[in-house]
């Protein structure tokens, strides 16, 4: 009963789409308030309807209702009650429910949030938000319904893949989807605004904090999902150039380049042509991202079951949507009024060398993901494109985005003064040469890594410039630092702490890259593994037993000059019902370097395979990724994203032609 | 340079005229429906897992594997495998493994293929106790004239193997005629393995 009540509130949902597609439009059109309302109402009906369906499905994992077919597909009556939730979108129908109730939250969100956008755009943001909307409503229902009924019901469910039993899908698709979808707002607004012909600064102010949102949320799921990743596969690896992982990578790349686009438009009205076309790309780039995970087209170790029938049905909705914005796009560039002008050397051609880059990088992600079907398709060769491609294409274009990053902030508007700023990064530019002497000292060699951790420094401390500059630290008393420090705007406190993040992260990556050591080799119990002065003392193996498997489990005692510091124990789990088993690799970190074990197979003579690793300063990645996140959100946080000045906006947009 | 001068200098490069813009404003709708249409022609293409052998049309790879012991047909042990036996008759080369739950369903369709005698069924027992081998065989039936041990998995690599169960029809020459990956179902049994069983035999002729 509850499985149809959930199936039908979302056919329901769909009803709603249809209408909210229509009639604020029309109302838009007519200047009709009472119609253009009816967007708002519907977008708040559409999610309550599409919550109720996702708590109906819950409520079936919950009680392991095996009667629902993807409940018996991905569940267990002895599986931990976390991952009886979360297993829910660890399959392709649940996580497409996940996807849709997301949009339904954003589209809410918009409608509730919206007070100083003028009526009309709202109305069509909201009718291009259902668009959206009611083409995934369709193809879950057609495709991929998650209450697809079982008759006669199974009495025990084929539980969730071991891997995915681990608190990580708890958070990584979440977040994940709400960076994907978030940049459906970007996507409607930038569509309405085509419709509509109205494309100006107070646009721009509207629509970042959305983008920002967006972007937050992105980073955070892209950095748990590579930690993930990480501590869960036994490798030590935690970025694999995976094509599922650059589709979730280039709607990032784009969004980084919208965010900043966005920043130019708001301030001077220019790079409009940039930043409708990347609202459009980074929301075609998640939908492109959806097709490749869910086709089948692509190998990847993340895609869901494959099915060819859905992937036309997602390629017709990637045609009519994406299709549909760029021959909008098309057809209404050409009235894109050119903005304000400015010199190469400001801080617009600083964001616009920004784009450039970001877009670059990211077309380079795109062509190497993509190689592989392009090539098959033209000559029949089968090849896989890895981390040596990317390797070779994207740091060289990371390099001098890095180096221009620290000048951003620094330079004017309009017309930059280059070499003031570069008198301003002296800190910066010290901080790289002792970065690369410290490095130089401790390590020695290679040569690229001591430069990249100069890089690392520069960036670090090049971020922080700006707020150097407008605090006057060290150049007065403090208190005059402490206040000024009160009294600067959030969105500086952000940028600093965004870009430190990058810095932070490079670090973490040349680090873990150029000075890790790795030892695998086969041991027996009272062996000693020697890594990078610790000693881990092999102890034995013992079996456990958990809620639904079975696990071996290695003992290790860690020793550092001779002292036992701590114990590791990796495991390799058995999960009966499917027959398949699961690495739980050991962490031990110190301060931010890890030391991290996993356990291979037994050998029949005794011995067990131990892989060992020292990961120098390994965690800084992640922790970049989350001072990232926390400078984003410092971001969103500002006083002017909430205070509008529509009366601005509207003389602006009415002096603006076309 | 004077103010003008200089104004005209800095302007930003995009291009002036908007009809020379919409010329660039097309420039990626035309983009995605290329991709598109290439996306929607791999579509049909098939399993992107399915990797085809790079061995086909060469000479199968040099082979000697020993027999799996206390192993006995027919009263005598059964033998190894090796290369030079390949020559003279079409030889069905089956990668299995008592741990591999498909062997065990495709173990039944080995024996009745084994009952044409114009081919030469043999078995790669891979990354397997000689123990639980044995059982399997004895389980499921033995349909192989010949097994070699490939307790490492060296060989396999050599065959260019990457998953269990993979069967190999190599032809009268020695070289391989053709891979199938995955198990013998009912499905594929007469409609690809027998059709290039045939193929294979009529080749060397």
């Amino acid at each position: 009963m509850i499985p149809e009540l959930g199936h039908y509130a979302l056919i329901l949902a769909l009803a709603i789409a249809l209408v909210q597609s229509v009639v604020p439009l029309v109302g838009a059109r007519s200047g009709d308030a009472v119609l253009m309302d009816v967007g708002t109402k519907a977008a708040f009906a559409q999610f309550l309807l599409v919550a109720f369906s996702f708590g109906c499905l819950t409520y079936s994992y919950v009680v392991s209702d095996f009667s629902v077919q993807t409940t018996f597909e991905n569940s267990h009556t002895m599986m931990p009650m976390i991952y009886k939730v979360t297993s829910l979108w660890g399959n392709h129908e649940g996580s497409m429910l996940l996807w849709v109730l997301i949009l339904t939250v954003f589209g809410a969100l918009v409608a509730a949030f919206s007070s100083n956008v003028p009526a009309s755009l709202k109305a069509t943001v909201l009718a291009v938000q259902s668009w959206i909307a009611g083409l995934f409503y369709l193809f879950i229902l057609i495709t991929s319904n998650p209450f697809a009924r079982l008759d006669p019901a199974p009495i025990q469910g084929r539980d969730l893949n071991p891997i995915l039993q681990d608190f990580g899908l708890a958070i990584h698709p979440p977040l994940l989807y709400i960076g994907y979808v978030g940049f459906s707002i970007s996507f409607s607004f930038a569509v309405a605004a085509l419709i509509e012909g109205r494309i100006d600064a107070a646009w721009a102010r509207w629509v970042r904090p959305w983008v920002l949102l967006a972007w937050i949320f992105l980073t955070l799921g892209i950095a748990m999902g590579s930690y993930w990743a990480y501590y869960t596969l036994g490798w030590g690896g935690w970025w694999y150039w995976d094509p599922v992982e650059n589709a979730s990578f280039m709607p990032w790349l784009a969004g980084t380049a919208l965010l900043h686009s966005a920043l130019v438009m708001e301030k001077r009205e220019a790079l409009k042509v940039w930043t409708i076309l990347l609202a459009i790309l980074t929301f075609s780039l998640s939908l492109i991202g959806t097709f490749i995970v869910r086709s089948g087209v692509l190998t990847s170790v993340h895609a869901f079951a494959s099915d060819p029938a859905r992937g036309v049905f997602i390629l017709f909705i990637l045609v009519l949507l994406i299709g549909g914005a760029l021959s909008l796009y098309s057809l209404r560039a050409s009235s894109l009024k050119q903005g304000g002008l400015f010199a190469p050397i400001s801080r617009e051609g600083a964001l616009v060398l920004n784009n450039l880059l970001l877009s670059t990088a990211c077309a380079t992600v795109f062509v190497g993901t993509l190689y592989p079907i392009a090539l098959e398709a033209l000559t029949g060769a089968k090849i896989s494109v890895g981390a040596p491609f990317f390797n070779a294409t994207f740091a060289p274009l990371f390099v001098p985005l890095l180096l221009a990053m620290p000048f951003g902030p620094l330079l004017a508007w309009k017309r930059g003064d280059l070499k003031g700023a570069t008198q301003r990064l002296t800190f910066a530019f010290v901080a790289a040469v002792i970065g690369f002497v410290v490095a130089f000292a401790i390590a020695g060699q290679p040569v690229v890594a001591l430069l990249a951790i100069g890089l690392a420094a520069y960036v670090i401390v090049g971020a922080s410039a700006e707020f150097l500059e407008r605090t006057a630290l060290f150049r007065g008393p403090l208190g005059v630092s402490l206040n000024r420090a009160k009294g600067l705007p959030r969105s500086t406190w952000g940028t600093m702490f965004a870009h430190l993040g990058l810095g932070v992260t490079l670090l973490g990556i040349v680090c873990e890259s150029a000075w890790g050591v790795e030892k695998i080799g086969a041991f027996r119990p009272g062996d000693d593994i020697p890594v990078a002065g610790y000693e881990l003392k092999f102890e034995g193996i013992s079996m456990r037993a958990g809620p639904n498997y079975q696990e071996q489990v290695g003992t290790l005692e860690v020793f550092l000059g001779g002292r036992s510091i701590a114990v590791m124990e990796p495991s390799k789990r058995a999960f009966a019902a499917r027959g398949m088993g699961s690495t739980q690799s050991a962490l031990l970190s110190r301060g931010v370097t890890q030391l991290y074990v996993a356990l291979g197979d037994s050998n029949p003579d005794g011995t067990t395979t131990i892989r060992a690793y020292y990961k120098p300063l390994v965690l800084l990645i992640w922790i970049g990724g989350l001072v990232m996140a926390f400078g984003g959100a410092l971001s969103l946080s500002d006083r002017r994203l909430r205070v509008g000045s529509p009366k601005l906006a509207k003389n602006r947009a009415a002096a603006q032609t076309g | 340079m004077s103010d003008i001068a200089k104004n005209d200098a800095e302007k930003p490069a995009t291009p002036e005229a908007p009809r020379r813009r919409s010329w660039f404003a097309i420039l990626p709708l035309v983009a995605f429906l290329a991709l598109g249409a290439l996306f929607y022609f791999r579509l049909g293409a098939g399993d992107p897992n399915q990797l085809p052998s790079a061995l086909i049309g060469r000479p199968a790879p040099q082979t000697s594997l020993p027999p799996l012991e206390g192993l006995n047909a027919a009263g005598a042990n059964v033998p190894g495998i090796q290369s030079s036996d390949f020559n003279g008759s079409v030889t069905l080369v089956n990668v299995f493994a008592s741990w591999c739950i498909p062997c065990a369903e495709e173990a039944p369709l080995f024996v009745q293929l084994a009952k044409d005698k114009r081919v030469r069924v043999v078995g790669i027992n891979y990354k397997d106790a000689p123990d639980n081998a044995r059982r399997f065989l004895g389980r499921y039936g033995n349909p192989y004239q010949a097994v070699g041990v490939d307790a490492s998995g060296r060989t396999a690599i050599e065959w260019g193997v990457y998953g269990v169960p993979e069967t190999f029809i190599v032809g009268k020459d020695g070289k391989i005629a053709y891979k199938l990956v995955g198990p013998l179902t009912p499905d594929n049994i007469d409609s690809i393995m027998r059709v290039q069983i045939e193929k294979a035999l009529k080749a060397g002729a």
